[in-house]
């Protein structure tokens, strides 16, 4: 009874401690990516002056980009001009890395959404309908797909999806080209092959994570009450069962999109696709390390982020987390 | 008479080709209440959730027919079961807690069979639910179906789920062992309500139920008929007097005459104590100033002599097992001190010595989580021989026997995995691994409440003759007072964690007692069918006051104007101790 | 051994059909280079992506080398080094686990706060970095590939020490006065063997994955060794034709990775109903 009470009460703590949390992971996140990035071989200043540069000249730029400081020092700056939105220059394109970055992000939002728009209401179709017909083909059917389509590698999915819909049918083309003067219709039809080929990676494990939260849920006791007071089967799993496994629902959804962004870069390499993990590809390559870390930044936040409001809706969607 | 209510004929449900209950035949006339007893295991919840035409873990009706009203069950799809279920048969299920969803409001759990089934409006539903809620006797009937199922105590959601069950006043109830999960005070309420709404349902007319139980006494309370299965086979089956009073089968007959504990010999009572316990305070969380954030025990103190049984009885949450645990030093006290022998115990594990460890042996509330499953018998009880005593190879081969025989396990259990064992010798291998250690105190957790009450009390006596023969001193903790009461020569009472009463056994078994064991005693269903009728319902008015008596809100004896007012004061006589205004000893009393 | 075997002989369909996958493979990546029937770097095709023939069960490639000699190759790294990361990770993932949960307050925070920091940074991008920094030789990889996956094994198997540890037996041993490693080793782990043998399998198939995705995007493993990754890259030239030998090479991983997926599964307790 006491519960009604405290319920609402103790949940902002709640809310703020995890905020907190996730503030801090973060900040781990920054250090671990700064310190990684540190041991890459080579020198910016160097790189940047070439190989014809004499010691003296190398060493001047290098006091100039504060290169000599120790590493505190430099994180310390690297951390504040993070936080104010400025990420340095960019060492091979001799640009601010902020503008880059500003021309790829829309491209693989664009690129995430679209496929969240379409994986994540397939797989709940497929997870819930696995869960209902448990047991029965549709139940296995959907299993051995989903088991299958976890572990297919990317560039298998993406090469069979030219092979079929560019080479066979001549359908769509295997070259993602996206513009700003393309229209909506263009751009779909050209993004069409990397936006199939990331349903493909994603749909399979939110389905399964679906299916089993689902299935957890069935033995529970007061699934058979329901049920033995008359309510079908799927009424039981859709008004019973999803709100009390949203939380893990949702969480699978967070943590298959997080991936849509840092996890696309085989897809986005076969297609040509101009987003940002393959920007970040560049970025190792050529060894441009403030471009790597912003971009590395960009994805763990955005896994982070997820990972947040996942968190923040299981606690909505549980009366007893809730009133914990 | 007319043509019967129910009519069950040759029931078989099988999983597979391996039957659960086979040929079951019982009829019940409408408005009568049948109660199937058995123990675990025996098919009492299969038979009756047969009559719903469900079937548990893969099982089916594979023969036998089923008539409920004029309806057929057996054969029936699921679709056609639908729309009996919660409609003309209705069930109500064992814990409340788990069969009611956590995330979904109570009022839109209890109203939901009469929207399935399209009976009522909403709000025609609603109103009838707090009706409902009104007659079960629930607080707050208008706005308690607002609150979350954790927002209630197990009473009341018992209750509720009544109601649950009779919104669509249904020709048939079935009620799989409503109260085995509540505490006995809690019980008698919710028979109580039970009964008098099973009587007023179908407009006065009364339903006819189908009452699961394990406890003949609570059966004899709630039954017409009386049903008894035996490992899935109907035995016995005849009218609740006759049952109860001359029962015609062997397994009947020892069910009625269930074995009492007979009453052990006292130890010495001036022994010098191997155990005291002085002002324990603890609790779980962080502690500051010497109160843990959620306290739990409050100024526990008893001496326990050397080959001495001192009981510790108190509801579900007292804080039983967390003494057993500070005792054995897996939680550390706040306050106060164990002394061993008369020297005091370290509370943290860290800086207990090996001896230490030895001498205080915790045997476990449930054996199935208390043994590793990975684990053989073999293995589980060496080790602490090789522990403690060092003991390998064939000197320790020799001990696994001399223990397996000690506790009268087959020899041939030695090598199997524990998971193969049956739930008693489970608990034989749980207090073999405890003798293991030679131990001077054991510490005995409801070493039966996972029994069935014939194994139990094997379990029981084992430990009774252990304790003479090899004069271990043994604290005893159990909610089963008749056990307590003829175990132990001394008796703790727990109330909320406070130390209610010490009592020796021949006070504790006399007629006075502190106002808390007064209604513990009384709330224990005896095998007479009137006693619920004569038993008064439990009162609870306000909350409790820190630093008053815990008990007040609940207590039939308080004095107005002192109880409320003034904290308990310690009081002795008579072979008692408690706290409470009034006095323990008959001649303070004028 | 004699165990798992004739418990195989009893097995569904498809768990033998997956096993039979899985233990084909392991007996290509350890036989290869004796079936192989041509040098590995040898030119022996005139033609270039030449199609399925006798001479050439999966054609040439796109210098005209034998692209199943190539394959047979091309296995045993994929095979091992996927194995051997995901043993690694998984060892030290568990040990990390057991030490946090039966240690628990700070030591269980700062380990539990240093593998959520590693699992926010998504594990291809930890690889990418960690390779353009340290290098990508063989045993390199290996260790790069474990790192990016102790973290996952680090959370699963918190979490069954977790679920095991608040268990009665675990308080007895703690109550005989056991010590911690004795308890990690004889009462916890023998209780956790079996989902973790599941996820062992699921870390290699993601090893697999991943090592293969960096080969292919030339980060992997480095000429002259090439694993079925950098088959697929070097000849993606040939996707336009759909020649067997990119095809041959993706399709191989996917049959390895699959096959363990769909073992593990099958051979995982049904569940109840
Ligand atoms: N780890 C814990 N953290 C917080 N509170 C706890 C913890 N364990 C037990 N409690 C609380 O301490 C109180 C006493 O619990 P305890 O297990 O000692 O009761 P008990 O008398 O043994 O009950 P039962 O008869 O059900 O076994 C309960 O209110 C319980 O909720
Ligand atoms: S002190 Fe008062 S309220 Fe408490 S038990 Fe005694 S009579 Fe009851
Ligand atoms: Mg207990």
């Amino acid at each position: 009874m006491s519960g009604a009470k405290t319920g609402k009460a103790s949940l902002w703590p709640m809310v703020a401690r995890r905020v907190g949390s996730a503030a801090l992971t973060l900040l781990l996140v920054s250090m671990v990516i700064f310190a990684i990035a540190g041991l890459l071989p080579g020198d910016a200043a160097q790189e940047a002056l070439g190989q014809s540069a004499t010691p003296e000249q190398v060493a001047a730029l290098r006091h100039e980009m504060g290169l000599d400081q120790p590493a505190p020092v430099r994180y310390a700056r690297w951390l504040s001009g993070m936080v104010q939105g400025d990420a340095g220059q960019s060492l091979v394109a001799g640009m601010p890395v902020g503008a880059i970055i500003a021309e790829r992000l829309p491209n693989t939002l664009m690129l995430a959404g679209m496929t969240a728009v379409l994986a994540v209401p397939l797989a709940l179709i497929m997870g819930i309908t696995a869960a209902i017909r448990r047991g029965t083909w549709i139940d296995r059917a959907i299993n051995l797909a989903s088991l299958s389509m976890v572990a297919l590698p990317e560039f298998l999915v993406a090469t069979v999806g030219v092979l079929i819909f560019s080479v066979k049918l001549m359908w769509l083309p295997s070259i993602a080209m996206v513009s700003a003067e393309a229209s909506w219709s263009d751009t779909l039809r050209s993004c069409a092959l990397p936006i199939l080929s990331l349903t493909v990676v994603v749909v399979a494990q939110m389905a399964r994570m679906t299916r089993a939260a689902i299935a957890d849920q069935l033995d529970r006791p007061y699934v058979e009450m329901a049920r033995l007071k008359g309510a079908s089967l799927s009424r039981v799993v859709l008004g019973h069962v999803l709100p009390n496994c949203l939380g893990p629902i949702v969480n699978a959804m967070a943590l298959s999109l997080s991936y849509l962004m840092g996890g696309a870069i085989i897809v986005e390499t076969i297609f040509n696709f101009p987003g940002l993990a393959s920007l970040m590809v560049n970025a190792v390559t050529s060894r441009d390390m403030p471009l790597l870390q912003a971009c590395a930044m960009i994805f763990c936040s955005a896994y982070l982020l997820l990972m947040l409001v996942a968190d923040m809706v299981a606690l909505l969607a549980n009366p007893r987390l809730r009133a914990q | 008479m007319s043509a019967p209510h129910i009519e069950v004929s040759g029931l078989t449900v099988a999983v597979g080709d391996v039957p659960i209950v086979s040929d079951i035949s019982f009829a019940v006339q409408r408005g009568e209440v049948l109660a199937l007893i058995g123990e675990s295991g025996s098919g009492k919840s299969t038979t009756a959730l047969a009559l719903m035409g469900w079937c548990r873990h893969g099982g089916r009706i594979a023969s036998g027919t089923i008539r409920v009203g004029g309806m057929v069950i057996e054969g029936k799809s699921e679709e056609e079961l639908s729309a009996i279920r919660g409609r003309h048969i209705a069930y109500i299920a064992q814990s409340a807690a788990a069969a009611f969803n956590p995330s979904r409001r109570i009022m839109a759990q209890v109203i939901e069979p009469a929207i399935i089934h399209r009976i009522m409006t909403r709000q025609e539903a609603e109103a009838k639910a707090v009706d409902l809620f009104r007659a079960l006797a629930l607080p707050s009937p208008e706005t308690i179906g607002d609150r979350y199922p954790h927002q209630v105590s197990g009473g009341q959601l018992q209750r509720l789920m009544a109601a649950m069950a009779l919104i669509t006043d249904p020709e048939l109830v079935i009620l799989d062992e409503p109260t085995t999960a509540l505490d006995v005070t809690t019980q008698v309420e919710v028979l109580k309500c039970f009964k008098a709404a099973l009587a007023h349902c179908n407009h006065g007319r009364g339903a006819t139920a189908i009452y699961v139980s394990h406890d003949l006494a609570v059966v004899a309370q709630m039954a017409d008929r009386i049903a008894v299965l035996l490992k899935g086979r109907l035995v016995e089956e005849g009218p609740a007097e006759q049952v109860l009073t001359a029962p015609r089968d062997a397994y009947t007959q020892v069910l009625v005459n269930a074995p009492h504990p007979v009453p052990a010999a006292p130890a010495g009572d001036d022994a010098a104590p191997v155990l005291s316990v002085r002002g324990l305070t603890a609790g779980y969380g962080r502690v500051i100033d010497g109160m843990p954030q959620i306290p739990v025990l409050r100024d526990v103190a008893f001496d326990l002599p050397a080959g001495g049984a001192l009981g510790i009885i108190g509801e579900s949450g007292s804080g039983k097992s967390t003494l057993a645990r500070v005792i054995a030093g897996l939680l550390p006290a706040a306050q106060g001190e164990v002394l061993l022998n008369g020297s005091a115990l370290p509370p943290r594990l860290e800086d207990r010595s090996l001896d230490q460890f030895r001498t205080v042996q915790l045997v476990f509330q449930n054996a199935d989580t208390a043994l590793n499953p990975a684990h053989s018998v073999r293995r589980i009880l060496a080790r602490p021989l090789q522990h403690y005593h060092g003991l390998t190879g064939a000197a320790a081969d020799r001990r696994v026997a001399e223990l397996l025989d000690l506790t009268r396990l087959p020899a041939e259990v030695i090598d199997r995995p524990v998971t193969k064992l049956s739930g008693g010798q489970k608990q034989r291998v749980n207090l073999a691994r405890a003798l293991a250690a030679e131990p001077k105190v054991l510490l005995c957790d409801e070493v039966t409440s996972a029994l069935d009450t014939v194994v139990g009390a094997a379990i029981l006596s084992l430990i009774e003759d252990l304790r003479r023969d090899l004069g271990l001193a043994t604290v005893f903790i159990s909610h089963d007072i008749h056990a307590v009461s003829a175990l132990c020569e001394k008796v703790l009472v727990l109330y909320g964690g406070t130390p209610v009463e010490l009592a020796t056994r021949a006070a504790f078994n006399g007629s006075r007692h502190h106002p808390y064991t007064s209604l513990l005693k009384s709330s224990l269903p005896t095998m007479d069918p009137r006693w619920l009728d004569t038993t008064r319902a439990p009162i609870l008015r306000g909350f409790r006051v820190e630093g008053l008596c815990p008990f007040q809100p609940r207590c039939a004896e308080a004095v107005p104007g002192l109880c409320d007012a003034v904290p308990a004061p310690l009081r002795e006589g008579d072979g008692m101790r408690w706290l409470c205004h009034h006095s323990p000893s008959i001649k303070e009393q004028a | 051994m004699k165990r798992s075997i004739s418990l195989l002989a009893g097995a569904p369909l498809a768990t033998r059909i997956a096993a039979g996958f899985v233990g084909f493979w392991l007996v290509l990546a350890v036989a290869g280079p004796w079936v192989a029937p041509h040098p590995v770097g040898a030119f022996v095709d005139q033609d270039v992506f030449s199609g399925l023939s006798a001479r050439f069960w999966l054609g040439s490639d796109y210098l005209g080398r034998d692209v199943f000699s190539r394959l047979l190759y091309g296995a045993r790294y994929t095979v091992f080094l996927g194995l051997g990361a995901a043993l690694l990770a998984a060892c030290c993932g568990t040990t990390l686990a057991l030490w946090a949960t039966l240690s628990g307050g700070m030591v269980d925070e700062i380990i539990s706060r240093a593998m959520d920091t590693l699992i926010s940074i998504p594990s291809k991008i930890l690889a990418l970095v960690l390779v353009a920094a340290c290098g990508s030789s063989l045993p390199l990889l290996l260790l790069i590939c474990a790192l990016t996956y102790v973290p996952g094994n680090f959370r699963i198997a918190r979490a069954l020490a977790m679920n095991l540890a608040a268990l009665d037996f675990v308080a007895a041993a703690r109550a005989r006065g056991e010590r911690k490693f004795a308890i990690a080793l004889h009462e916890v782990l023998p209780n956790m063997i079996h989902p973790l043998l599941a996820d062992l399998g699921l870390r290699f198939v993601f090893v697999v994955l991943l090592l293969s995705g960096l080969s292919f995007l030339g980060l992997g493993v480095q000429p002259p060794y090439a694993d079925l990754g950098s088959l697929v890259r070097e000849n993606i030239s040939g996707l336009t034709e759909g020649a067997p030998a990119i095809l041959a090479p993706a399709l191989a991983i996917a049959v390895l990775t699959v096959g363990t997926n769909l073992l593990i599964d099958a051979l995982k307790p049904e569940d109840k109903r």
